[in-house]
């Protein structure tokens, strides 16, 4: 196969992700109304009861809203990933996925191509958050805007792989609901997504570890710093190679040849 | 010969799906795979397109084997699967054109191969339908052109007729004949309906995992007294059934 239809394969499946997007309309919206009712709602409430003090990377006094700001793009990545694990399953039962895997190109090859595309998808509706969040008084210096892409790629590489994990994992739709329960809500709320760590551990010493261990919160931490120009090694070296480690393991598990969701197949052959 | 199966056994933990399995094809010829529902079929198939490990024996595809060849040699096989495998909210062209990419086609051979296909199967009217608004018979006809996108020299057919009325399936089997003939094609057609074999075909049967028989439709229905398929086809697994 020639080099050229790496890149052609990955382009396929990138308008492909991206046209389903674009038709269900209502899965835009509900991604950029979840995290503006937390912005406009929740904050208002809790701005009082949450004040903030001057941590990394603020170098003042910031708004609650301010806060948790990098925290609701790392929600919007965190939910379109659990979207397209969805539509993974979704794909499975419908066959989409194995007319993927008849392409001749390296399987491991296929499922990242799925990845990446699944976490640019989210791209556009981060930066739409942030164009209405700039109109409520999130104003990050416009450099920001730039550097704060890295950080959101690699988050949503990483929410994308943990999606597929779980979509190989998931033997029906039905069985969906679970994942909401049992790894979205515990992952973002067990994070700096709405509250700094400090105050957590002020509470409970456990759940601040177990805060500490979740990859979510490096990830909303390294959103945080690049939203703000500067670059935040810690939560670098922890999060790149879990991503790597978790998309590994993503292609693995969906390699019908292979991974568990082979044994899905055969289970219902 | 093109397709070359060998001794080919696979087991879903205890149970035998397939055993011994052994047949060829040769290039150019129309081949149906008749069994009931459950006699491993879709399984021969899931090796065929590489889906599940082979665990037991060999298949060479033109003289490579197919599962321990790089994975270019997935593009000599188009397949049409027993579900429909189209994306619903996508149209017929978006579908089409998505088939091509990960194939690996580029944008002209895409679009030539496209428009070939959509004259072939007289859906250039409807390309920019969704696919969500097609009837089955045709959305048969858009899988077997989005099978024939990268010019396969084999195609499989998993039970392409579940789900079509009489018409619609005559006409697809009609469809499929036809493409034999035009394309020097490889046809390899699973179903449990005998109205779908004709007397020039050749007849694999399929039962519980084993190959009972491997000739042309003519000579298998010698096989009963009353010189019947159909006789002789309900001889062969009422044995195994037995």
């Amino acid at each position: 196969m020639h080099k050229s239809a790496y890149g052609i394969v990955f382009w396929g499946v990138l308008r492909r992700e991206s046209l389903r997007f674009i038709y269900q309309r209502s899965r835009f919206f509900s991604a950029l109304v979840r995290p503006l009712l937390w912005l406009l709602v929740f904050a208002a409430g809790f701005r009082s009861v949450l004040g903030i003090a001057i941590l990394p990377p603020y170098e003042t006094y910031i708004t609650y809203e301010q806060y948790i700001a990098p925290g609701l793009m790392a929600m919007i990545l965190l939910f379109n990933g659990m979207q397209s694990s969805l539509s993974m399953v979704y794909d499975r039962e419908m066959g989409s996925m194995k007319v993927l895997l008849m392409s001749p190109l390296p399987r491991g090859y296929l499922l990242f191509t799925k990845v990446l595309a699944s976490a640019l998808v989210a791209l556009p509706q981060v930066y739409t958050f942030l164009v209405i969040a700039w109109f409520l008084g999130i104003q990050p210096d416009w450099f920001g805007y730039v550097t704060v892409l890295p950080s959101l790629l690699l988050t949503g590489i990483l929410v994308a792989s943990l999606g597929l994990i779980l979509a190989s994992l998931i033997k029906q739709l039905e069985n969906f609901a679970g994942v909401m329960n049992f790894v979205v809500f515990p992952m973002f709320f067990m994070s700096s997504a709405l509250y700094p760590l400090w105050r957590m551990r002020e509470s409970s010493e456990w759940l601040y570890w177990v805060c500490l261990w979740n990859p979510f919160t490096h990830a909303v931490e390294l959103i945080r710093f690049s939203l703000h120009s500067k670059f935040n090694l810690d939560a670098i070296i922890i999060l790149a190679p879990v991503t790597l480690i978790l998309m590994l393991l993503a292609i693995w598990s969906f390699d019908p040849q292979r991974g568990l969701s082979g044994r899905l197949l055969k289970s219902k052959s | 010969m093109l397709l070359e199966v060998k001794h080919v056994d696979f087991n879903f933990g205890d149970r035998q799906a397939l055993v011994d399995v052994c047949l060829s094809l040769q290039v150019g010829g129309f081949y149906a795979l008749l069994g009931p529902n459950g006699a491993g079929k879709s399984t021969l198939f899931a090796l065929l397109n590489r889906f599940y490990p082979l665990q037991h024996g060999s298949i060479k595809l033109a003289g490579k084997e197919l599962h321990s060849a790089s994975s270019d040699i997935l593009s000599n096989v188009g397949m049409v699967f027993q579900q429909s495998a189209l994306d619903l909210d996508l149209t017929i062209y978006e579908n089409l054109r998505y088939h091509c990419a990960i194939q690996g086609m580029s944008s002209k051979q895409s679009e030539q191969a496209i428009k070939e296909q959509l004259q072939r199967f007289d859906l250039s009217d409807h390309k920019l339908r969704q696919v969500r608004h097609l009837n089955g018979g045709h959305r048969r006809r858009v899988e077997l052109a989005r099978a024939l996108l990268h010019k396969p020299s084999l195609l499989l057919l998993d039970e392409p007729s579940v789900g079509l009325d009489r018409a619609s399936r005559t006409q697809l089997l009609a469809y499929v004949h036809l493409l034999r003939e035009e394309e020097n094609l490889t046809v390899l057609w699973a179903t449990h309906i005998l109205e779908e074999v004709s007397a020039t075909d050749d007849v694999i049967v399929l039962s519980k995992g084993r190959v009972l028989a491997h000739e042309n439709a003519q000579r298998l229905a010698q096989r009963s007294a009353s010189a019947m398929l159909a006789d002789s086809y309900a001889d062969l697994i009422g044995e195994t059934h037995a």
